[in-house]
């Protein structure tokens, strides 16, 4: 068999760059925000203000602090449903901390070390017990770190400043933007750095691609899994703490239905639930998507009630998506 | 020819279930001071936990397939509230008519839900995490900010839950009547046995000739129609009907599902273990108050129960998978 | 499900009376590719009939339209003369024809009675199953097999072959005149293959005909009565069994001249590279020993589970052994996972390529260079150019056929799909290879610019060590061949040529 002596240079040469095929997903995204955003306005008038804009993405900075390393975890084909519950328990250690006199810094910390902890548990257990599928173990621990939440603190609340420096964490801004928001892109830049740009990244897609042909790699599988889950506990913890200073109070029923947006988002935003597709960008769009949709339909005094039906809807057409376009040919990858 | 017992989900678990609950009942004794094995407190506890039975018996066939439904509570309170609605605006309708309309609701937001799952191929979870907020919204739609008391219900339709047949509780009736049935149609029925087929190996099933998207469909759409039926059995066990009913109940009885042996991934589990799950929840539900735990323990425990069962059941096979393989090597 | 047939008699030639199953012109192409093209099949009343040909040769497709799973795209089929068009499986099973797949094709939670008759149990007049009539049927097929297990026994706790035996049973439950058995030997002990041989014979004595789809010499020497050759879709041509040659055979499939298919080697052995010692696991295996030496290439043979690809992964780091130690160079390792032995220079080729070796869905670029990204990095940022050409270079290097380095693994052929798991292998500094089943799947020509790969590796003072189930394949590549048998390492031949296929069997079969 002859083996052409240029058929390195032949393999090499460099993919044809199609756009289409790059942003497809992300264009339908940005059309959808448009179309939000535009629908926002015709509702309220005063919609389209700096001011009030800031205001609304304040409102959910939270979620998208917690959405980006969810993401992360559902590119290695795992999910993590227990992320309200961990904000949940992180807050109300933090409320407990805070009421028992410790220093608000410290009690800061430690909600961020409480997240990160539950995250740990999470990733230790599924490092151990690999035949456990991640969906039952979050699912449990959701239960458990909102019971857990509860037996803590009740039915009662534990009361945050109103002023001073912790408060300024959700409502103060630095020229108009709101910090919680300026952390979320910070955020989104690490994260857009570590999935598409360093070894960790690819090999987190590589796990999500085929996990055992990632260990024969020599892809250390359970260590990126602890990883990723003790970082999406840890930014729940931190999304606690904003989330915290947003309502001035640490509750034991915060965050309910918290898991629900995050992964709406993560899955609207391209990653499908299979693992090893989907890219930062997308979630960076789809994250305000659902965020000021569920803000125009407040606007609307469209009730809790009916916002539950749309955000319930808009997560299962998201996920749909890849479905519906087996529905019309081609092939769909199931894990 | 050698008889070789399953002991990996056979009989051998349920005994251990219940080798288990043994101790934990005679603590629970203990520390209530004697009320917890009276006559009257058993009775109570059968008929507490007869809704939780049937609807853990109506999960079974989704979590058989390897799928899961969130939905399961908000489908209870869809049903339990369009019944309730019902029998307000149109008061002496027959218990059963209620029941129907209660089936009926929760067939439609099943099959919705398989359709979701086994035609557009979205993740169980997802789907039914989304449909879990969704039908609870509806739910409170219908509901539009009121309750539904007991006075609207009538006392016809209330009996159902308090009355009695034959001397048994109504309730614990039903459950009887679900399990057997239940039991049947996973043991002796094509479509039944074609669930396990289906958990085991799809692909397989598919060469078999098994439908397997039908399947599936039958799947979600059984355990809609018992959502439904056990919402309006649950409204009428509560006497009022509201926006929040059965909130949370589908960890309940996911927790009793997986607590009696059924597989996360599907192709195993059997219905005595599922009752015995129930069962045991149940007790811990009816013991809390008696022995001083608040109620905020539960939710804890119930999600511990959960983790603690499904480790429990990875060692377990484990162990198993390590001596089957020794055996082989010495045969 | 009606049953849907199309009659239609033809006029009876004089060469069809004997044929109980027909396939004439059959083709079948696939989004734009043609897998089958213009296929004539014939199968005889009672023969034993084998099917060979490379991978993506169509074998597959032709079998799937034969039991009814897939429909062809021209062509027609005639059962005992008569033209029949099957609608679906059911469909062809009514008409006798069912197919035997590999291991995979289990309910491993369910007991071996619901295995053999999944979809079509037997009812009561209620429409109830009638389990005790199904364990009584089920009991009396087995015994018909020669095989005496419980069938109420859950299917997971049962060997390969007696899963293979219940997979057969369950084609006759179907009362199937008509067997096609695709790659039965593949996953079975010799004893059992043997003890299949027996069964194959025994269902021909009772009136079945059947197909038989292998890459094995060996069974088909032993078994069929003739062969056809599939290649790129379209039949080559039938011939007597006994009447063809095996290098007329392997040039049929890969078509051109192949005689000797493993490559010339000069031995030069040097000192102890790699040393294996008292690796014990228990239930896998016991108290492994072996010494692999420079420029060595130790093959390694045994039965299917006899614990060489258990013994393997644990030197690589992907199980835990419970006790012994390797030793490389002299030098102890700790090894806990794969990227310790890589690291220490292990580079190993698992046995399952999709599963194991690659990563389907990216290309092949990006699966060559997944196992040493680290070298690509600039200040934590990878390179995507020296990615590339690095890829690029080393896909060249062991003979990839694809035009660009970001055609999709998935795409390939088998033998090519080997070849970039191999490159990737190269990505990092070896001094041990070690692989399993290297050739398995793989069509003859990339096997031997494989097995020349591997000679060239040891001839540079490496080491090799290769699991291989083809004992041809062990004497025409190994120095030294071990062998191991339940669990424990039976004995170590020196290859030097009187070395025979007899002599390794015997060492591998359990006493």
């Amino acid at each position: 068999m002859k083996r052409p002596e240029n058929n390195a240079a032949l393999l090499a040469h460099e993919r044809n760059f199609s756009w289409g095929r790059l942003l497809c997903w992300e264009a339908l995204l940005l059309l959808l925000l448009i179309g939000v955003n535009a629908m926002n306005m015709c509702v309220s008038p005063g919609y389209g203000d700096f001011p009030v804009l800031m205001d609304a993405l304040r409102n959910f900075a939270d979620k998208a602090i917690i959405a980006f390393p969810v993401a992360m975890v559902v590119l290695t084909g795992e999910i993590d449903i227990s992320v309200g519950s961990t904000l949940a328990l992180s807050a109300v250690t933090m409320g407990l901390c805070y009421r028992i006199g410790l220093p608000l810094g410290l009690c800061v910390v430690i909600a961020v070390a409480t997240g990160a902890l539950c995250g740990l548990f999470n990733g230790i257990i599924l490092a151990l017990y690999r035949e456990l599928s991640s969906m039952i173990v979050t699912l449990s621990t959701l239960i458990v770190y909102r019971g857990l939440a509860s037996v803590l603190m009740g039915k009662e609340s534990v009361s945050f400043p109103v002023q001073g420096w912790f408060n300024e964490i959700s409502w103060g801004d630095f020229l108009g933007c709101p910090y919680g928001v300026l952390f979320a892109l910070a955020e989104a830049l690490l994260f857009c750095y570590l999935i598409h740009c360093t070894v960790f990244g690819r090999h987190c897609r590589a796990v999500g691609s085929g996990s055992e042909a990632s260990r024969f790699s020599g892809i250390k599988v359970e260590r990126i899994k602890i990883v990723l889950f003790t970082l999406s506990g840890l930014f729940a913890g931190v999304a606690a703490v904003f989330l915290t200073s947003w309502m001035c109070s640490a509750r034991a029923d915060m965050a309910r239905g918290y898991e629900m947006d995050v992964i709406a988002m993560v899955v609207l935003g391209g990653f499908s639930t299979a693992g090893g597709k989907g890219t930062l960008p997308g979630v960076l769009l789809a994250i305000p998507v659902i965020g000021l949709l569920r803000h125009g339909l407040g606007l609307m005094n469209m009730g809790s009630q009916a916002i539950l039906i749309v955000v319930g809807s808009l997560l299962v057409v998201a996920a749909a998506i890849p479905g519906l376009r087996l529905l019309f040919g081609g092939t769909v990858r199931r894990k | 020819m050698k008889r070789f017992r399953n002991i990996n989900g056979g009989i051998l678990r349920d005994l251990a279930l219940v080798a288990a609950m043994l101790p934990v009942v005679c603590w629970i004794q203990f520390r209530s001071g004697g009320i917890f094995l009276t006559g009257e407190n058993l009775t109570d506890l059968l008929k507490e936990t007869a809704v939780l039975g049937i609807m853990a018996a109506g999960m079974m066939p989704i979590m058989l397939t390897g799928g899961i439904d969130l939905s399961v509570g908000s489908v209870m309170a869809l049903g339990g509230m369009l019944g309730a609605t019902l029998l307000k605006e149109c008061p002496g309708i027959a218990p059963a008519v209620v029941l129907l309309v209660g089936c009926l609701t929760g067939t439609c937001c099943g099959l919705f839900n398989g359709f979701l799952t086994a035609r557009l191929r979205i993740l169980p979870i997802i789907a039914t995490l989304g449909t879990m907020y969704a039908f609870r919204g509806l739910t409170y739609l219908v509901a539009n900010g009121r309750w539904i008391l007991q006075g609207d219900m009538g006392g016809e339709f209330l009996r159902l839950a308090s009355g009695s047949t034959l001397g048994v509780n109504n309730l614990v009736a039903i459950e009887l009547v679900v399990y057997v049935v239940g039991f049947v149609f996973l043991s002796f029925c094509p479509c039944g046995r074609n669930l396990y087929a289906a958990g085991s190996n799809p692909d397989s099933a598919r060469v078999c000739g098994i439908n397997v998207d039908r399947t599936l469909l039958l799947a979600y759409a059984l355990t809609g129609m018992v959502a439904g039926f056990a919402g309006i059995l649950y409204v009428c066990d509560f006497g009022v009907a509201q926006g929040e009913s059965a909130s949370g109940y589908e960890m309940s009885v996911i927790a009793a599902c997986v607590l009696g042996g059924v597989s996360i991934s599907g192709g195993t589990g059997r219905i005595q273990g599922v009752f015995l799950g129930s069962l045991f929840l149940g007790i811990l539900n009816n013991a809390m108050p008696l022995i001083h735990v608040s109620p905020f323990f539960q939710e804890a425990i119930r999600g511990g129960i959960i983790l603690f069962s499904i480790v429990l059941n990875v060692i377990i096979a484990r162990r198993i998978g390590k001596a089957a393989l020794e055996r082989r090597r010495r045969v | 499900m009606s049953v849907s047939v199309a009659y239609q008699k033809t006029n009876p030639s004089g060469s069809a009376g004997d044929y109980v199953l027909e396939a004439r012109g059959i083709c079948k192409t696939f989004s734009g590719a043609s897998a089958l093209k213009d296929v004539d099949f014939r199968l005889r009343r009672g023969e034993i009939h084998a099917l060979m040909g490379a991978n993506g040769a169509g074998k597959s497709t032709l079998i799937d339209i034969l039991t009814g799973v897939s429909r062809p795209d021209g062509g027609e089929i005639f059962l005992d003369g008569e033209k029949v068009f099957f609608r679906s499986v059911n469909d062809a099973r009514r008409r006798s024809i069912s197919a035997i797949y590999q291991n995979g094709a289990a309910f491993l939670h369910l007991n071996v009675t619901e295995n053999i008759f999944a979809g079509h149990g037997v009812t009561t007049a209620l429409g109830l199953l009638n389990w005790r009539a199904m364990h009584a049927r089920a009991e009396e097929l087995l015994r018909r097999l020669g095989c005496s297990i419980d069938p109420r026994r859950p299917m997971g706790d049962l060997t390969p072959g007696e899963r293979q035996v219940v997979e057969i049973a369950k084609a006759l439950s179907a009362q199937s005149r008509i067997l096609i058995m695709d790659e039965p030997t593949a996953a079975l002990s010799w004893r059992e293959s043997m003890e299949l041989y027996d069964i194959v014979r025994r269902l021909r004595a009772d009136g079945c005909s059947i197909i038989f789809v292998s890459h094995r010499l060996e069974d088909i020497r032993a078994l069929t009565d003739r062969i056809t050759v599939l290649r790129d879709g379209e039949c080559v041509g039938t011939w007597d069994t006994a009447g063809i040659g095996e290098s007329e055979l392997l040039t049929a499939m890969a078509g051109r001249r192949m005689d000797t298919v493993y490559p010339r080697r000069t031995r030069r052995i040097g000192e102890e590279l790699l040393r294996i010692d008292g690796f014990t696991r228990a239930g896998y295996f016991k108290d492994v020993s072996l010494t692999l030496r420079r420029g060595e290439i130790l093959g390694l043979a045994g039965l299917v589970g006899a614990g060489r690809t258990e013994v393997m992964r644990c030197v690589f780091g992907i199980d835990r052994a419970d006790r012994g130690d390797v030793f490389l160079n002299g030098r102890r390792l700790r090894i806990s996972c794969a990227r310790d032995a890589m690291d220490a220079g292990i580079g190993y080729l698992p046995e399952n390529r999709l599963a194991e070796g690659l990563l389907p869905e990216w290309g092949i670029g990006e699966n060559i260079s997944i196992g040493e990204l680290r070298r690509f990095t600039r200040a934590s940022f990878i390179s995507q150019t020296k990615e590339r050409i690095r890829s690029a270079e080393l896909a060249s290097a062991v003979g990839v056929k694809a035009k660009s380095i970001f055609d999709s693994v998935r795409s390939l052929s088998g033998g090519n799909q080997q070849k970039v798991v191999f490159a990737k292998i190269r990505n990092s500094d070896l001094e041990v290879l070690i692989l399993d089943e290297p050739t398995k799947g793989v069509d003859v020509g990339a096997k031997s610019q494989i097995y020349e790969m591997i000679s060239s590796f040891a001839a540079r003072g490496f080491g090799v060590i290769m699991v291989s189930s083809e004992l041809s394949e062990v004497l025409g590549m190994s120095d030294t061949v071990a062998v191991m048998r339940d669990g424990v390492v039976s004995a170590v031949f020196d290859n030097d040529g009187s070395l025979s296929q007899k002599t390794i069997l015997k060492a591998a079969m359990p006493v």
